[in-house]
């Protein structure tokens, strides 16, 4: 432990005092879900006929599409627009992204009376485009592949020229590495159609989680009720993709011991204001088109949501980011991009749980604790899984060297 | 080849739909309803609140049931009840604040609504609106996800949340296969007393019902809930007092899936949108790239 300078650069070990609090939740999330499994959703959810979604479909769902975001912004700015400089955070973002809809489709799947029937989405007989959430189910499962493919060139790196089999598999060692030179070659040729087409997909579920609601119609308080549900989604989702890259950036680079990557992190924070401004300036336009800003000031506990998600979410990371040197400051660049990802974290609560009122509400829902369980135990398998591939596939620029 | 080149253009298209999500080779699924689709008329000032049609129905659909005496206990009415997996009708007691004082009794169930935001919302066609009025639920299509019950402005759809491997979405049926396939009465209008619920055809329901109202304009309110509520239903009320009185929702006259739909199908009629976007991003990339080997 000689450390001067980053030559003398040492990964750390994969489990440390917190990775093993992190690996318990896990375990009880684990557990949760085997009980969802064996007793079905009654024993373990708060769910019933007057909310038939909690937070495996408001947290799991709707705020790990949005947060996994970070995926096809990074692809848009680095390999669409050519933007220079952002090199190395496309593999950590896509790293998330890819942990992040693996466990979308997995909370899905949890939260499916008979998720054994879930390939019915994939069969023309069954086909339903008037659905939002046909087009929501077939776009997450063409962009879960998508991503797969994205990130199958981080394997071949891993791999390639390294292919090492134990005893008796060694004499597969050249077939595997002929395997690996052909994908090398072949995917370089395809991906530009994969990058595009996980952009145009994105884009499409993005926004199409807010179609979702809109025929919820009256159930949805007026505050998030409105036909342009879709584009706030979809702008909130571009918003906390790059706030989500700068976030997890830095929380990286802590626990990896490494140096804050502060030139090409304070370079995306530029957009953030224009994209939060954007984003706000097409609620207040809808908000004067239908007069809802009368619900602003009612005291109600959907106004003071509503107060609290634009105040912590939009307002103070708004003017964080204004200033350049706020953006060149790790500390405010961190604060900042917490902030927008609890802003969309509030958003998507609002829209699916809290803004929801059911006609004949005999009791208000919040989830049992089974159920959090499996939400944080979910959460804590991609905090886990990203660090296992952090630490052992060519991700991190920084950690290679 | 003509034949080889058309089966690679058709798998082409199939394929590119099933990727793109949205399928612009049935662009829309909507039933085509029959002018002489069935319905059902509930007069509330006819009804006694003798509970009968919450026995028949259990009867009707195999649900859990207790004998018939049992349900002339009106102590039920303490509570407002609303339809469970195991109970496609419950009947609720409101105050009569009309002409003949007493009670007023709602009857609740599936509406059957004619452009069923519940159809609209599922995502495997395990709900269909039937041409002659039923919403039907088809089990073995049905994923679980349960976007029906977000999706239904009555709050009816129900759930068997207890069952760990075959839940099901339980409703109302209008008792398909006795009345359409067996040209029966639906079991709660059968055994009805008073006839308080009528079956019909829509039309002549709808017909009836202004005729009550033209005849004793004293006596109802000028309004047949149902005929236009979310863009109409399948069943229709007569009242003496406001709905929104005695547990009825306000609703629209347009179904919250003209909206969700038109903006599903503005964005991707045809794949236009996504295929738009997809060659806008090729056309950006393709110029940035060469403005960056220029550099």
């Amino acid at each position: 432990m000689n450390s001067i300078g980053t030559l003398s650069y040492e990964k750390p070990r994969f489990f440390t005092p917190a990775v093993w609090v992190i690996t318990g939740l896990a375990a009880v999330g684990l557990l949760s879900l085997l009980a969802r499994f064996i007793f079905g959703l009654g024993a373990v959810t708060n769910l019933d006929n007057q909310y038939p979604w909690g937070i495996w479909i408001a947290i799991d769902v709707a705020c790990g599409v949005a947060l996994a975001a970070g995926g096809f912004m990074t692809a848009f700015i680095a390999h669409i627009v050519h933007g220079k400089g952002y090199k190395s955070v496309i593999r950590p973002a896509l790293l998330t992204a890819t942990l992040g809809y693996t466990f979308v489709a997995l909370g899905v799947l949890t939260d499916l009376g008979r998720y054994y029937n879930m390939w019915h989405i994939l069969l023309p007989k069954y086909w339903s485009p008037n659905s939002a959430l046909f087009e929501v189910g077939m776009c997450v499962a063409s962009y879960v592949t998508v991503l797969y493919i994205e990130f199958l060139p981080i394997v071949v790196d891993r791999f390639k020229g390294k292919v090492n089999l134990p005893g008796m598999l060694k004499t597969f060692n050249g077939f595997f590495e002929r395997l690996l030179k052909i994908l090398d070659v072949s995917l370089k040729k395809v991906m530009t159609v994969f990058i595009i087409m996980g952009v145009v997909l994105s884009c499409m579920h993005q926004s199409s989680l807010g179609t979702l609601m809109v025929l919820a119609s009256t159930k949805i308080h007026p505050l998030w009720q409105t036909p342009i549900l879709p584009l706030l989604f979809l702008l909130s989702a571009f918003v906390v993709g790059f706030a989500m890259v700068i976030f997890e950036s830095l929380i990286a680079s802590k626990s990896f011991h490494l140096k804050p990557e502060i030139t090409v992190l304070s370079r995306l924070a530029r957009f953030i204001p224009i994209l939060l401004g954007v984003y706000f300036a097409a609620q207040v336009i809808d908000m004067v088109g239908r007069n809802t800003y009368l619900y602003l000031f009612t005291g109600s506990i959907d106004s003071i949501m509503y107060w609290i998600e634009i105040i912590i979410g939009v307002a103070i990371p708004f003017i964080i980011f204004m200033f350049e040197k706020y953006r060149k400051n790790p500390t405010w660049l961190f604060t900042g991009a917490a902030l927008v990802v609890l802003g969309v974290v509030l958003n998507r609560l609002n829209v699916y749980l809290i803004g929801y009122t059911p006609l004949y509400a005999d009791k208000p829902y919040f989830p049992a604790l089974t159920e959090i369980a499996v939400t944080v135990g979910f959460i804590s398998l991609i905090i886990l899984l990203y660090r296992f591939f952090a630490l052992n596939f060519p991700v991190i620029e920084d950690m290679e060297n | 080849m003509g034949i080889e080149r058309r089966e690679f253009l058709k798998t082409l298209a199939v394929a590119s739909g099933s990727l793109a999500g949205v399928s612009s080779l049935k662009a829309s699924n909507k039933t085509e309803l029959n002018p002489d689709r069935f319905g059902v008329l509930s007069d509330l000032t006819y009804c006694i609140g003798c509970r009968k049609c919450e026995w028949a129905c259990n009867e009707a659909n195999e649900l859990p049931n207790q004998s018939l005496d049992s349900f002339s206990d009106t102590s039920v009415f303490e509570n407002m009840r609303r339809p469970t997996s195991e109970k496609y009708t419950v009947v609720n007691s409101f105050a009569n604040k009309g002409l003949d004082g007493g009670a007023l009794n709602v009857k609740v169930q599936c509406m059957h609504c004619e452009h069923p935001p519940c159809v609209s919302a599922c995502i495997v066609s395990a709900l269909r609106k039937h041409p002659d009025g039923p919403v039907t639920y088809n089990a073995s299509a049905c994923i679980g996800c349960r976007y029906c019950i977000i999706a239904c402005p009555f709050q009816i759809p129900t759930y068997e949340y207890e069952k760990a491997l075959t839940p099901q979405v339980r409703k109302c049926t209008l008792c398909l296969e006795r009345t359409i396939e067996n040209g029966q009465l639906p079991a709660c209008v059968e055994i009805c007393p008073t006839e308080a619920i009528v079956f019909g055809r829509r039309k002549d329901l709808l017909e009836l019902a202004h005729e009550r109202i033209r005849k004793h304009p004293d006596k109802y309110i000028d309004h047949v809930y149902g005929e236009y509520e979310v863009g109409g239903t399948s069943w229709m009320y007569l009242s003496n007092q406001p709905f929104n009185e005695i547990g009825f929702p306000e609703l629209d006259d347009k179904s919250p899936a003209e909206l969700t739909e038109s903006i599903q199908h503005g964005i991707f009629k045809g794949f236009s949108g996504p295929i738009m976007l997809f060659g806008l991003l090729g056309i950006i990339m393709k110029v940035m790239k060469k403005e960056e080997e220029n550099e």
